[in-house]
């Protein structure tokens, strides 16, 4: 029996798809048999970043009305082996095409089959979200150090809170600029986690790279060298259950040589 | 046998004190109040002064409207005025009511964006008020925590309620019809813990040390639960 992971932020624009895009190679990557589930009907795309889309013949929505069958829609991603699977959104229909309650159903028949089941959510707290919290066991809340995006994670983690079937949620910081943060431009870490006051499963820094990685429809967990890979590689092993130190922030040595070097010259002169 | 008086008249240090009996009915209860005034206003003079009479019920239940007529029987006397009616009853409503609004009602949570916290009574929170939650009650709020969204105190009207937090960081403080608005950046103006807002004579909202409370609300400090009555 797996265990179905809902990913949601309130904020649009902060992640929440290339998050799962990006947790459930990770998984895929450690072995786990995950299937990603996008639940944002009428604006998909994480069929787009997983660079499937042009696999996809029927949906989500296709399933739920009993036009297919459900291993019929799903679409199976070649570069694992029978590891990486993709429920995709329905386009052409709307958020109201799917009540709660099939979704439930869903989720839980893929729980037989699946180790991770990764729905991400849209955005908002209207259908779309209710639809995309109804099967989840977990969730994880996905927010960028900017004041708009902690106020929506807020608003989502009370209505989650809420859901006596979901565990207490967790928290992704998303596109950290650390030189901003060191200035005091950006939210720093700790008034993040102090103001939403709930755990928090992971830090990733802001990069080009993953942009780059999305257009080309490859996630970019599947890089081994780069630090945002690292730190979706490192969440995937915490949901795993495993203890992994958070990363220390990009520049922060050479932050660190700087201040010698200040230190120095203060003594010099 | 001799009949049982239903009104006695008394006179105490603390003034006159009508004990009524509260076995017999309500309207013969009446008539002899009305005539017992009316024996007694015969030997008044005219101008004495006027004398504050408290109406002693014992376990007679009053309505308002009874209350009333009670009130206006003795007014009727021209030197009379009723100061105070004591009953030893009141009703299981006014009871429950009472007591809500005594109570310090304990609430372990994070009241985030969008959510809204009410009390009858007293507030305590042991937690965060997050920016765009609220917090509301009927008596005073007491936060445990960072105050960062709107706490509303006295919100039927007591305006000696007061808002104490350990990081009182507010977007609004409301004291009953009263409001004062955050300043636009908190900024580097030192530190906010410990911190207590009252309204004050000018009928302003001030945000001050949390010991000043001692002297301006002498009344919070109760050593036992429970409330009184009367």
């Amino acid at each position: 029996m797996g265990e179905a992971i809902v990913i949601t932020s309130g904020k649009g624009g902060v992640g929440k798809t290339t998050t799962s895009a990006n947790l459930g190679t990770a998984l895929a990557l450690l072995g786990k048999k995950v299937c990603l589930v996008d639940t944002d009907i009428g604006l998909r795309n994480l069929d787009v970043l997983l660079g499937l889309e042009n696999r996809i013949i029927y949906d989500l929505v296709d399933v739920v009305e009993g036009r297919c069958k459900i291993h019929q829609a799903i679409v199976k991603d070649k570069r694992f082996d029978d590891k990486l699977f993709l429920l995709p959104a329905a386009q052409t229909s709307d958020k109201s095409a799917v009540t709660p309650e099939q979704m439930k159903q869903l989720i839980h028949g893929l729980k037989q089959d699946y180790d991770y089941i990764l729905i991400d959510c849209p955005a908002g707290i209207e259908q779309g979200y209710k639809n995309a919290v109804a099967g989840a066991d977990q969730a994880i809340v996905v927010t960028t150090p900017e004041i708009s995006a902690v106020r929506d994670a807020d608003r989502i983690i009370g209505l989650l809170e809420k859901e006596e079937h979901i565990e207490p949620p967790k928290l992704i910081i998303n596109r950290i600029r650390s030189h901003m943060m060191k200035s005091g431009d950006m939210l720093d870490i700790d008034e993040v986690t102090n103001h939403l006051s709930i755990d928090l499963i992971g830090i990733v820094a802001d990069d080009e790279e993953v942009i780059r990685a999305s257009n080309q429809g490859e996630p970019i967990a599947l890089n081994p060298t780069n630090r945002a890979s690292l730190a979706y590689r490192n969440i995937a092993r915490r949901i795993l259950g495993e203890t992994v130190p958070l990363m220390p922030l990009e520049d922060q040595k050479p932050g660190m040589f700087a201040r010698f070097k200040k230190l120095f010259s203060s003594k010099s002169s | 046998m001799k009949k049982t008086q239903n009104v006695t008249i008394k006179g105490t240090k603390d003034g006159i004190v009508l004990h009524l009996n509260d076995q017999c009915s309500f309207q013969a209860l009446k008539a002899e109040l009305e005539q017992k005034l009316l024996a007694q206003a015969a030997d008044e003079e005219e101008n004495s002064p006027i004398l504050a009479v408290k109406i002693q019920l014992g376990n007679r239940y009053l309505t308002p409207g009874q209350e009333e007529e009670i009130k206006s029987l003795v007014r009727s006397r021209r030197n009379l005025v009723v100061d105070e009616i004591i009953s030893n009853v009141i009703t299981k409503e006014a009871a429950a009511r009472e007591k809500a609004e005594n109570e310090i009602v304990p609430v372990t949570t994070i009241v985030r964006s969008g959510q809204v916290l009410k009390a009858e009574g007293d507030l305590l929170l042991i937690g965060n008020v997050n920016p765009g939650g609220t917090v509301i009650a009927n008596g005073n709020i007491f936060i445990m925590g960072n105050l960062r969204g709107i706490a509303h105190a006295g919100y039927s009207g007591r305006r000696d309620a007061v808002v104490v937090a350990s990081n009182m960081v507010p977007s609004q403080i409301r004291i009953a019809d009263c409001l004062n608005r955050a300043p636009d950046d908190y900024g580097e103006e030192g530190r906010h813990e410990m911190e207590c807002a009252y309204i004050d004579e000018s009928d302003h909202i001030i945000i001050d040390k949390l010991q000043v409370l001692k002297y301006l609300r002498p009344n919070m400090t109760r050593l036992k639960g429970g409330f009184s009555y009367g």
